[in-house]
């Protein structure tokens, strides 16, 4: 029963998603990598049934389990260490408990790569007044039960947040004959791809509410209705223009936080616009041979750059663990005007590097200015927060103590 | 003078495409301009959903093999409510065949739970 116990790995990566995988990958070509994952192989991948993984790196547009079974075949094939139905439950230095079928596991490792993705915000943390009866999910959780377990989380159904994966749930639901009363935003754009808007939502003509909200949520033990409202520039409902809606399910699908209660156990820096690890280029973060990648960083919409980080972050573990790799902490990146964040938040400074960041506010024909010894520009016909904008900058210049980044008009 | 507007969905940029007496314009690639074209004729879409499986709790996903007409879609998934897939499958596997004559196939490989 006790085939736990103690072993040591070159590498450990924790979470098996797109991001773990692509790193376990990477990793496995300098040393011997252990892989954990507290569920199965896959990630959140397994319950996107949807196609659209996959167009930069497959050229074609896959659903999530296909783009997630060709990294899993592979990493079976690279003879990497894989445990599924292993959690991680602390981190301590270089040494890892995790407990698992076999037991409890206690592993010492030479590098880390951190991959556990992220995790949904929920009813507390948008401060949706009213009473608490069963019928409210958030929209991974009502993806689950529907792709994966086969169950309906309701007949009539309200959805708050036009996000990707709200858009994707209205689709979903509808399909398997439940009526999607309308999606609610409490934003003037919606927040997930325009594709989706018009596959998702146009396809099947359920309505989008911009400026909307829920105001109150009413039912004793199950679900009875919502109330929505419109709301101001402040995004403060407006009296007079509450509206009751009869449905049995609510799903909140009102976005995701990395998941990082392992890396700040470990003493991992988080950036708090991100809500993820600050990291280098190489995706090194603050503690020495502790790399993140994927989801855990920051919320990623596409998955093929989740995957690039992931061997980003595999490789240079790899050399840590055989002692290739130099640890630099030369500048750092700023996010300036209509800038909310960017990754990496820290540059070795001596490579081309790829930036990743998002806007505050949609912007038309605008510079994104690199400024750091140089000034490198680009220009856009739009910048949506909804989609992360990549910019590849030269290393010359970013060999500066300070870099900044402004999108501006 | 006829004036349309379309987003093309078959990749994550989503052009938007105006075509004005006959001219295609704003798609990126070739892709969006045949996206076009087939939107006006007979708008077709991949549907992904689940099936079930014999003897187990939990779903395949799958995928039609081709895209199949809108407006069939709701049929589709009325003849698949029905269908039962049997372990082990493989992605790809064929799991049933619609009326439409485009297949439904796996779209990840799936093996008995071990008892
Ligand atoms: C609902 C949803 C829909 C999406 N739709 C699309 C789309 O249409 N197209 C697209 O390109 N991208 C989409 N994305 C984005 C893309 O899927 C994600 O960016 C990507 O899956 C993130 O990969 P990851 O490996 O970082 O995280 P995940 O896939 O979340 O994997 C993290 C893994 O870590 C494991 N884990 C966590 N903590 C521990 C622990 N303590 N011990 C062991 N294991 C642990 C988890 O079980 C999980 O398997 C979607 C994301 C979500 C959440
Ligand atoms: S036209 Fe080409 S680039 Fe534009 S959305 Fe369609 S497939 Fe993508």
């Amino acid at each position: 029963m006790f085939a736990g116990g103690k072993m040591k790995a070159g590498i450990v990566v924790i979470g098996g998603g797109p991001a773990g995988l692509a790193a376990s990958l990477k990793a496995s070509e300098y040393t011997d990598v252990m892989l954990l994952e507290r569920d199965e192989l896959g990630g959140i991948l397994q319950q996107c049934i949807h196609d659209g993984f996959g167009n930069f790196i497959f050229g074609k547009m896959l659903t999530g389990p296909e783009y997630a079974e060709h990294f899993i075949e592979r990493a079976r094939d690279a003879g990497i260490d894989i445990r599924v139905g292993t959690t991680v439950l602390q981190v301590e230095g270089k040494k890892i408990v995790a407990s698992g079928s076999d037991g409890i596991l206690e592993i010492e490792t030479k590098a880390i790569v951190l991959a556990m993705g992220c995790r949904e915000r929920s009813r507390c943390q948008i401060l949706i007044p009213g009473t608490r009866p069963a019928g409210i999910y958030t929209a991974g959780t009502a993806q689950r039960l529907i792709n994966v377990e086969g169950v309906m989380p309701g007949r009539k159904v309200v959805i708050l947040g036009s996000g990707d994966v709200g858009l994707m749930m209205a689709r979903r639901l509808t399909l398997e004959g439940a009526e999607v009363e309308g999606v609610y935003e409490i934003m003037p754009k919606p927040g997930g791809l325009i594709r989706n808007v018009v596959q998702c939502l146009h396809d099947y003509n359920i309505p989008l509410h911009l400026c909307h909200t829920v105001v109150d949520i009413k039912g004793k033990k199950r679900l009875e209705g919502v109330v929505v409202a419109k709301v101001n520039e402040a995004m403060k409902p407006i009296k007079g223009t509450e509206r009751f809606i009869p449905c049995d399910c609510l799903i909140l699908a009102v976005g995701l936080i990395p998941e990082n209660e392992l890396s700040r156990q470990i003493g991992v820096a988080i950036d708090s616009r991100t809500q993820g690890p600050i990291v280098d280029e190489r995706m090194e973060t603050s503690v020495e041979g502790v790399f993140a990648c994927g989801n855990v960083v920051h919320v990623h919409d596409l998955v093929d750059d989740v995957t690039i980080a992931g061997e980003i972050a595999g490789e240079n573990a790899g050399k840590y663990a055989i002692g290739e790799f130099e640890r630099i902490r030369k500048g750092k990146v700023i996010a300036g005007e209509n800038v909310r964040y960017v990754v990496p938040q820290i540059l070795r400074g001596m490579e081309d590097v790829t930036s990743y960041l998002r806007v505050e506010k949609e912007m038309e024909n605008v510079k994104l200015i690199v400024s750091g010894k140089k000034t490198f520009e680009k220009k856009y016909r739009i910048v949506r927060p909804a989609e992360m904008v990549k910019v590849k900058v030269n290393a010359d210049i970013l060999t500066s103590n300070e870099v900044r980044i402004d999108v501006k008009s | 003078m006829s004036k349309a507007e379309f987003i093309c969905i078959h990749c994550p940029v989503g052009c938007k495409i105006i075509v004005e007496n006959e001219e295609i314009m704003g798609n990126e690639c070739k892709r969006g301009e045949e996206y076009v074209i087939q939107e006006m004729k007979n708008a077709k879409r991949i549907l992904t959903t689940t099936v079930f499986i014999e003897g187990e709790q939990r779903m395949l996903p799958v995928k039609s093999d081709g895209e199949i007409p809108k407006e069939l879609i709701k049929d589709c998934m009325r003849e698949l409510a029905k269908v039962k897939a049997r372990l082990p499958v493989k992605r790809g596997d064929v799991i049933y065949k619609t009326s439409t004559g485009i297949n439904i196939i796996a779209t990840r490989s799936m093996e008995k739970k071990q008892e």
